[in-house]
């Protein structure tokens, strides 16, 4: 344990102590307002090249599992808490969350006054930060952090898509076969896929439409993922091809490149949204489903061509979108997680959406 | 969905008096309730019995009753008023059952009143076990497996299908008793037939133990259009066989995975879907096997409740103000949130602190009954403190609690507590488990062994031995260095340790731990409850305090400067017998009132289910215990004008020398002339200089110095230690030996304060007085009649206003009186006088320059809140200012009645006495005496009866004069049966008594009478000191079979005239509204 100093781009400083990790980490600093699920937002890889503020004070007291795994490894760039538990408690528990971190080496701060600092990122926005616990000057600080690249304009995507295709297989017999477009996928959206009788075979996200369309699948995924979509321009343009040959549903950074791939524009959100309790309207269901939220950055409504899409979902906080439709092709996203981990179940009737899609969409070409 | 437009009058139904169980926090989502539904236009009508409630004030709703909460008197209101609906989900199980008895006796269908939030059906499925149990298993919920028996037989062969431990409950139970678990066959034999025995329908539920798991709760919320959120969950410490009102409790939920924790989600959303409830709040409660995960559900509650008032008070999401609005047809997204502004009530609060609540007990207040907690509730208040981490708040939790523990400190040496009580206390959950959890670290039990024994999750155990290490690291700093570096001071600040702990630790004075952290800049910070951890700006001044770096509150304080002057009121803290919701009524005027006058309010306390910690009642609330250091802290960053003391109770009181020492300008009565109020000697000195009679008294500070004091003030005496409320172990001694014996007792109570010591004046009526003072002129605002003699605590006894026994002199020597005792103590605001008359001479007992008890009932009587008036003159106005009646009588009588807990306490004897012994109050309004104590009667469920037989059993003192009331009982054709030695007075009377062996020998002894209901009302004086262990289990099934027990003659003569009154007239009912217009001089709003 180690006096650490948390440093903001614009210099701002909080104090706090590592765990067992110390040196240095860069990383965009922004803040995760779920009361639950540490373990999925540690493994999920959207959080590339982040640092997450937990805004609940108590982190790991149910402790570390085998199941709630989003990923093979820990993302997030640093974690910062209020108190991390030492002795969990959960029948399902294998370790502490202070020894997972500890083993996958991560820099994680305690001791931190966190609502100060999530107060401060609401007021000035998600920015850039490092974590010392060798360095406490603020000048040479600022000088490193000026020089780390920013999260607009980087390809995080690379960083962590599969080096090679592989096939996550259905539970019980194959009902459909799903290519999955891989920028940064989440487990539980696999899981839930083969609950669902899908066969997903998921792509290194530079897949071509040659590759995709060779396994003849039903319909493609495009997932969640990390850093700025615009950037990603060889994954749009994949999905500009996909467009209108098979059924396309999108989630989170997928949704962003189908936005995108539909002429649409994203900008970066102030502080995004990180956490489980966000009200979203589905203006098709005319329903509310309290969502899970994980993005910084967002589709920009008046860059939509609104003759060929529509928006299907609004957050009610914000009124940003959540979620569109293209009125032709059979392809939607979804700017949300409705495979939640962590989070509400109450937007998972989408991937059966999905599904009833490829459904039709075999209908019409049978 | 808009509001409805269809209807347009709706019926609320409140809770009525305090009881354990049901407590102010239905006053609090009551008042809720109405005031959102004015908002919206509607016209409100309120039942309720409880006087001493912010709801029934005129200004809440249209028409307010207070009137018994019985089928036949919310009829007669129906019948009146016509609403188009009616709202019985705010008013607890009180309000719902009534509700659902207007619905069965075809009553809301005669009058076409429509039941909002959950229908007749909705609610039957919620409550009926067995329906509930269906429509669980529909859903594939997974519940505790059980059965239904009739019979022992029947009985027996569920229990081999469930095996032990399971759990026995009587289905339609007298006072919910009954019932238990049997860990073996022969424990399982003797409760399921005592419970086949004590249910109405001979049924009981057989149920398979969960005891030990772990227990949760949702709040959840669903409007018309099917949204459903979750507003809150809750963990309990206490595991699974503690009632959830008597555990401590935490939000969030600490050892759930997000996997689990959605897992329960669901469940509870389907349930609520499956149950049908259409709108509004309820609470789902599961329990969670710690070895597997396996997860059932345990109940629904399709209503709001304590949990939805501490969940509210958790999150900052008022869940009954928004359920109101959802009944009326809005949905989630329609409303917006309070405190965001901006963003819908449609979502789900998040939290970045910890709650912690702690239930408070006084079973000091019944030494016969055990401190050992189970399914039934016994607690009889709560307190919530907020903390940054579970230890901070934990810590602070405690010292709010106001036991005399300044946190999970060390009150007892655990070296000196013998290792296996402290075992037994860890297995068995009781009222101190708490600190036995420490105690049994401090002996060396491993962390793992404490969690075993108590069944308490080992994360909860392992933050206590957190707070334990700190502390020895703290005490070994303190050996070594004689002092605390400033890293550890915080730490210890950190973690919730309070100046006086560390005081004693570093055996400091208090203000010296405070100086020394000051000078360190380690001082309490202020943050924002907000609903979102920060996520969206907040706009409701809503804090509590921990250790951080940045304070929210100076930073809105400069944001947000306003030319408005600041007062600060305290509040009473949890609710206990002697202090409850009275108090918080008084905070609440003082609030609304202050801000009438253009100041800016503070609101200081810790009680979750108040209305004064509603973030609406006050500009500020400072959610945060009420000890010296918790005040200053708010004091320093608010710097309040001034700081009211005087309406909480004694909980501020008690801190008024302090505060006012250390600079903070308190304003009102001083605090010396508090002090010498409550300073004996100082007191008789001027009660002499005023010649006015006392009872012959004395202030003693030893033991031989108080039995001498006896001797020559002659027995019997009263003695109690001074500075206690409620009549904290006050008692009436008639010999020596006693009063030695009771001085060993309260030797732990008086802690350094003098005892007091008074002639105890038999057969003296005693009066109450509650009036106001701007230093200058005084208006008394009633004189209350006791119904019973001195000798009784005021708080249990009924009272009449205005006096209807008293002649014109005496009444004008006690305003003559009142005046003068105001005057010399240079009151300024609220004061409280208790005198006694006996034969013509009246005797001062007691003042209190402070709000009573009684303050609210005597505001609903006369139509003028007294604590408005009081606090607009402490700051500033004179009486002058108002327009005040110079008349006091009213057109009508005011009785209040005291509602009784005896019925949680099994073993405990229902004889009032000195030591206040009531949890509420209820009040019968009527134009004629009789008809005001019968409905009284009524309203605290011990109605009258109209016929049949009166069984009478008095102590010699009492024969003679028990003669008259039997009389008249014989003219309203009662039957009179007796004990023998009564019956003998009675007849030789002239009087047709039979006689009752009250011996349980044979077949017409008292007990098998009243057991087979051939006994309709039984009066029963209590002898002396002798026991009568015979009329005690007299009085105890009288208690089970809810046949009316009155154990004082002037009580009989009252009932009496209430029963007169009931056979002459049938009763009717009026509105607060209608009956101050009848006082033309009352305010109406």
């Amino acid at each position: 344990m180690k006096e650490a100093i948390l440093y903001l781009q614009d210099g701002t400083k909080f104090y706090g102590r590592t765990l067992k990790e110390t040196g240095e980490t860069i990383g965009e600093a922004v803040f995760n307002t779920a009361l639950t699920g540490y373990q999925e937002v540690l493994t999920d890889p959207s959080y590339t090249g982040q640092m997450v503020v937990m805004t609940y004070p108590l982190i790991g007291n149910y402790g570390v599992n085998d199941e709630d795994m989003e990923s093979d490894t820990i993302h997030v760039q640093g974690f910062v808490a209020k108190e991390f538990c030492r002795r969990p408690s959960n029948w399902r528990s294998k370790k502490s969350i202070i020894d997972y971190l500890n083993e996958h080496k991560i820099i994680a701060m305690e001791g931190v006054d966190t609502r100060a600092l999530t107060r401060h990122l609401r007021l000035s926005g998600a920015m850039k930060a490092i974590i010392s616990t060798e360095d406490f000057d603020p000048k040479s600080l600022h000088a490193k952090l000026d020089k780390a690249p920013s999260m607009e304009g980087a390809d995080l995507v690379k960083d962590v898509t599969t080096s090679k295709k592989y096939v996550w297989k259905a539970q019980g017999p194959r009902r459909y076969k799903i290519a999955a477009i891989d920028c940064g996928i989440k487990w539980n959206i696999l899981r839930i896929f083969a609950s669902l009788g899908c066969e997903v075979h998921v792509f290194p996200a530079t897949a071509t439409i040659k590759d995709i369309m060779s396994i003849k699948p039903d319909g493609v995924f495009l997932s969640n993922g990390p850093g700025d979509p615009a950037v990603v321009g060889y994954v749009i343009t994949t999905v500009k091809e996909l467009l209108g040959r098979l059924p396309i549903f999108g989630i989170c950074l997928g949704h962003q490149i189908l936005g995108l791939a539909l002429g649409g524009k994203t900008y970066k959100l102030k502080f995004g949204h990180h956490g489980v309790n966000h009200p979203v309207k589905d203006f098709e269901g005319n329903r509310i489903g309290i969502t899970s939220q994980n993005h910084g950055f967002c589709v920009d409504a008046s860059s939509l061509n609104l003759d060929e899409v529509k928006v299907i979902h609004t957050n009610l906080n914000d009124q940003s979108i959540e979620g569109i439709r293209h009125k032709k092709y059979p392809a939607f996203s979804i700017q949300y997680h409705p495979e939640a981990a962590p989070g509400p179940h109450d937007a998972r009737y989408l991937f059966k959406q999905f599904l009833e899609m490829i459904e039709q969409n075999k209908k019409q070409y049978a | 969905m808009p509001k409805r437009t269809d209807i347009k009058k709706i019926l609320i139904i409140g809770a009525g008096p305090i009881v354990i169980g049901q407590a102010c926090e239905f006053d609090y989502s009551g008042s809720q309730a109405c005031k959102a539904l004015k908002e919206e236009g509607y016209d409100v009508v309120l039942i309720n019995s409880n006087p001493a409630t912010i709801m029934t004030d005129p200004g809440i709703a249209d028409a307010t009753y207070i009137e018994p909460l019985t089928l036949e008197f919310v009829e007669k209101i129906i019948q009146k008023e016509r609403p188009d609906a009616i709202l019985p989900t705010l008013g607890g199980q009180t309000g719902l059952n009534l509700a659902m008895q207007l619905y069965e006796q075809g009553i809301l269908d005669q009058y076409g009143v429509e039941m909002l939030g959950a229908k007749h059906d909705v609610i039957k499925k919620a409550e009926d076990r067995s329906e509930f149990k269906a429509a669980a298993m529909k859903i594939g919920l997974d519940l505790p497996r059980s059965g239904f028996a009739y019979s022992l037989q029947e009985a027996k062969r569920v229990a081999e299908d469930i095996g032990f431990p399971c759990i026995i409950r009587p289905s339609f139970t007298l006072g919910g008793t009954g019932g238990g678990i049997a860990r073996n066959g022969e424990e399982f034999e003797h409760i399921a037939a005592l419970g086949i025995e004590s249910s109405m329908i001979h049924e009981i539920l057989i149920e398979e133990s969960i005891e030990g798991w772990k227990e949760y709760e949702l709040e959840v919320m669903r409007d018309h259009a099917d949204n459903v959120v979750i507003i809150c969950s809750i963990e309990n410490f206490d595991s699974m066989g503690v009632h959830t009102g008597d555990s401590i409790t935490v939000a969030p939920a600490q050892t759930l995975t997000d996997r689990e924790y959605q897992h329960m989600r669901d469940c509870a959303i389907k349930l609520i879907r499956e149950i049908g409830v259409e709108t509004g709040g309820s609470n789902i409660q599961f329990a969670v096997n710690p070895a597997n995960g396996r997860m059932v559900v345990i109940e629904v509650n399709p209503r709001v409740s304590r949990s939805s008032a501490l969940a509210s008070k958790a999150t900052g999401f008022p869940i009954a103000k928004f359920a109101a609005k959802l009944a009326v047809g809005y949905t989630l997204d329609e409303i917006q949130n309070d405190i965001t502004k901006e963003t819908p009530a449609c979502f789900e609060p998040t939290i970045d602190y910890v709650v912690v609540k702690i239930p408070r007990f006084t079973f000091e207040k019944f030494p016969e009954a055990k401190d050992v907690l189970g399914v039934q509730m016994k607690s009889v208040g709560e307190t919530m403190a907020i903390g940054r981490t579970f230890k901070e708040a934990l810590q602070k939790g405690l010292r709010g609690l106001e036991i005399d523990h300044s946190g999970l400190d060390n009150k007892q040496d655990y070296h000196d507590i013998d290792y296996e009580k402290i075992k037994l206390r860890l297995i068995e959950p009781n009222a101190s488990r708490i600190f036995y959890l420490k105690y049994a670290l401090q002996k060396g039990c491993s962390i793992e062994e404490v969690a075993q024994l108590s069944k308490i999750d080992i994360w909860f155990i392992d933050q206590i031995a957190q707070i334990l290490e700190l502390e020895q690291e703290l005490k070994s700093a303190v050996a070594s260095d004689g002092s605390l570096s400033p890293q550890l001071l915080r730490r210890a600040k950190e973690y919730g340790f309070s100046d006086a702990q560390l005081a004693e630790m570093m055996n400091k004075s208090e203000k010296d731990v405070r100086q020394l952290r000051q000078e360190h800049g380690i001082v309490a910070t202020f943050k924002l409850v907000d609903t979102c951890a920060a996520e969206f700006e907040a706009y409701t001044p809503y804090y509590y305090s921990t250790y951080e770096t940045e304070d929210e509150a100076i930073l809105n304080n400069q944001k947000r400067q306003t030319p408005k002057k600041r007062i600060m009121i305290l509040g009473g803290g949890p609710n206990r017998i002697g202090q409850g919701i009275e108090f918080d009524y008084c905070c609440c005027h003082a609030s609304f009132a202050l801000k009438e006058m253009g100041f800016e309010t503070i609101m200081v306390n810790s009680n979750p289910e108040t209305v004064s910690t509603d973030y609406d009642t006050s500009d500020r609330l400072y959610f945060e215990p009420l000890t010296f250091e918790d005040v200053m802290n708010i004091y320093d960053v608010e710097k309040p004008h001034g700081v009211i003391v005087q309406f909480g109770g004694q909980t501020p009181l008690n801190l008024a020398r302090r505060l006012q020492q250390a600079g903070v300008p308190i304003i009102g009565t001083s605090v010396d002339s508090i002090d010498l109020a409550e300073n004996r000697e100082h007191f008789a000195n001027l009660i002499n200089q005023l010649k006015i009679a006392q009872p012959a008294n004395a202030s003693t500070t030893s033991k031989e110095e108080t039995l001498l004091a006896a001797v020559r003030i002659g027995y019997p005496v009263l003695v109690r230690p001074s500075y206690v409320l409620g009549g904290r172990a006050m008692r009436i001694v008639y010999d020596e030996e006693s009063l030695k014996s009771f001085l060993d007792e309260v030797h732990s109570v008086s802690r350094g304060h003098p005892v007091l010591i008074d002639k105890f004046l038999e057969d003296a009526q005693e009066i109450d007085v509650d009036a106001i003072c701007d230093g200058k002129d005084v208006f008394i605002g009633g004189i209350m009649e006791h119904i019973e003699n001195a000798g009784i605590h005021s708080g249990d006894s009924a009272c009449v206003l205005p006096p209807h026994t008293l002649s014109k002199g005496i009444l004008r020597e006690i305003k003559e009186h009142t005046v003068l005792l105001a005057m010399s103590l240079k009151v300024i605001g609220l004061l409280n006088i208790q005198f006694a008359v006996k034969g013509s001479q009246v005797y001062v007992l007691e003042v209190n320059p402070r709000a009573s008890r009684t303050a609210p009932f005597v505001s609903k009587a006369i139509g003028i809140s007294l604590p408005k008036i009081a606090a607009q003159i402490m700051a500033g106005k004179t009486l002058k200012d108002f327009e005040l009646p110079s008349s006091d009588e009213l057109k009508y009588y005011c009785v209040k009645e005291s509602v009784l807990p005896f019925n949680r306490f099994s073993g405990v004897d229902i004889i009032l006495g000195p030591e206040m012994k009531s949890t509420g109050e209820v009040m019968g309004i009527a134009t004629t005496f009789g008809a005001a104590f019968a409905k009284s009667q009524m309203a605290a469920n011990q109605a009258l009866p109209r016929s049949g037989t009166v069984f009478i059993s008095v102590n010699d003192h009492d024969k003679r004069h028990v003669v008259l009331t039997a009389k008249k009982l014989v003219d309203l054709k009662f039957k009179i049966s007796a004990t023998r030695g009564t019956a003998r007075v009675l007849r030789d009377n002239g009087i047709d008594a039979a006689i009752v062996d009250k011996h349980q020998e044979g077949q017409n002894n008292a007990l098998t009478l009243l057991k087979k209901n051939e006994i309709n009302l039984i009066i029963n004086t209590p002898s002396g000191k002798k026991s009568q262990s015979d009329m005690r289990s007299i009085r105890a099934a009288a208690i089970l079979h809810n046949i009316p027990c009155i154990t004082t003659l002037q009580g009989a003569w009252a009932a009496v005239n209430g029963i007169e009154a009931s056979l002459r007239e049938e009763f009717t009912v009026e509105s607060l509204q209608n009956l101050y217009v009848w006082n033309c001089w009352s305010q109406s709003s």
